[in-house]
């Protein structure tokens, strides 16, 4: 189980009822982001459908995921994070953002 | 002391105003949900403390909150529209090729006029769901989409987006654009097209079966069978549940328009605001006129005072219209220009309750004992 620093987007931050940051135990040996979402999920229910579409189970089309400053997104789910940005989300250094995109008004 | 209470949905959150009987003077609350788009929020007619919202962005989705006091606190309740069945089927794409269903958001709720745990969801894309748990699970009417002519349904400008949920239970009624209107009489299990007497010249075959870009259908309590229609073109009657259609337009300046609106004490009278045409979506003249009936139809008489006559070139979506049941009906609609009008006297005279929300979408109101 690791504990990861998640960064939500301040409309995501009210469903949540949460500040800028919240702290989710991730389970498994290496990190993945679907690891990392299905946690931030079961712990914050109320955020299921809103970073991920819920019959496909895809990130939703204007969410980026960044940490490390690099852009995770297109990343595919289920492999595990680069090990220097694992590392930093594993000590806490660093956090996961989860970020709503710059995309109209 | 009666209170009025006007639920408006905007483009950027929900706003709650409040006032009197007397209907002159009015606190406003919102944004609830700022910054996301509403496109609907109705209060039960079994509880008027429980309000349920549709609340979207395309940045993280639908949701629907509920509030059980009337709209002073809100809480989440449940987002997981998935369509039934595992496979579920395709519709037409503007292109005219198949395109799978997909839900895309929540257009219209319509909560049980009998218990505020049970309520329905227009869903784009075509579908109706019901929650029988206030909101916290949706279950598809499948029947609905799955009618023989649903792989034949093509959008509209604005998606498959069904607006209209009538309930006279077991009798339901839906409108889709750009489907037309359909009617279930067992609680939607199965259902059938009504649109008998529809013409449509956007369409290859103006009096097809479905297909019909219906905006609004309205219906009076007291006269359940008799339906009123606002069409893309064309304002329509029906006197026998939909199974024919008549055109009632008689001398309205421009039978376009979205809303339509029936009288809460007087079954015949109707409320339309034209709008000049399908391209130039403001009203004619560049003068916000209300049209009034009593005779349910045909003749239409201008309501004015006090709505701008001059440099006007608002809308009023589908969704935008609400009408009170007290004594003296007050009538109600929003615009894309953010203002809210209200009309204490039936559509007699009118004052703006607020002047500067953004765009509206949907206006519904009720009246609290």
């Amino acid at each position: 189980m690791t504990d990861v620093r998640v960064v939500l987007p301040v409309h995501l931050r009210a469903l949540a009822k949460s500040g800028r940051e919240v702290v989710v135990a991730v389970p498994g040996a290496e990190l993945t982001q679907r690891a990392l979402l299905d946690a931030l999920e079961l712990a914050f229910p109320v955020l299921g459908g809103t970073i991920r579409d819920r019959g496909t189970g895809r990130r939703r089309a204007f969410v980026r995921f960044y940490a490390c400053e690099q852009d995770l997104s297109n990343e595919p789910p289920d492999e595990p994070l680069p090990p220097a940005v694992a590392a930093s989300l594993a000590s806490g250094a660093e956090p996961f953002l989860v970020v709503g995109a710059m995309a109209g008004g | 002391m009666t209170q009025v209470r006007v639920l408006a949905g905007t483009r950027k959150g929900a706003f709650v105003l409040t006032s009197d009987e007397r209907r002159e003077k009015w606190s406003v609350t919102g944004p609830h949900f700022g910054g996301w788009e509403v496109y609907h929020l109705k209060g039960s007619p079994a509880d008027p403390s429980r309000i349920y919202a549709s609340q979207n962005t395309g940045w993280f989705g639908q949701l629907i909150q509920r509030s059980d006091d009337g709209g002073l606190t809100w809480e989440p309740a449940g987002n997981d529209f998935s369509y039934a069945g595992g496979d579920p089927g395709t519709h037409l794409w503007y292109d005219g090729t198949p395109r799978p269903w997909e839900f895309k958001r929540v257009w219209h709720l319509e909560p049980s006029p009998t218990d505020p745990d049970t309520v329905y969801a227009g869903a784009e894309d075509a579908a109706l769901f019901k929650s029988a748990d206030g909101g916290a699970s949706w279950t598809e009417l499948a029947g609905l989409r799955t009618h023989p002519t649903g792989s034949s349904w093509q959008p509209g400008a604005g998606g498959l987006c069904p607006h209209t949920i009538i309930l006279q239970e077991p009798r339901i009624y839906v409108a889709i654009s750009a489907a037309g209107t359909l009617r279930s009489d067992d609680g939607g299990e199965t259902w059938r097209v009504i649109n008998r007497g529809l013409l449509s010249d956007g369409i290859p075959d103006p009096d097809a079966e479905a297909g019909h870009c219906v905006h609004h259908v309205e219906a009076h309590p007291a006269k359940p069978d008799t339906l009123f229609m606002q069409k893309h073109w064309d304002v329509m009657r029906s006197d026998d549940a939909g199974e024919n259609w008549y055109e009632i337009s008689g001398n309205l300046p421009s039978d376009f328009g979205f809303p339509i609106g029936v009288h809460p004490h007087e079954a015949e009278t109707l409320y339309v605001v034209p709008i000049t045409s399908d391209s130039l979506h403001y009203p004619p003249d560049g003068a916000l006129r209300v049209y009034r009936s009593r005779t349910g139809g045909n003749e239409w008489e201008p309501l004015t005072e006090g709505l701008p006559q001059r440099d006007c070139y608002v809308n009023v979506y589908r969704d935008a219209m609400s009408i009170d049941t007290l004594e003296s009906a007050g009538v109600y609609f929003g615009t894309t220009g953010g203002q809210v009008y209200a009309s204490p006297d039936s559509g007699d005279t009118w004052a703006p309750i607020v002047r500067d929300l953004p765009a509206v979408l949907s206006v519904e109101v009720q009246v609290l004992p």
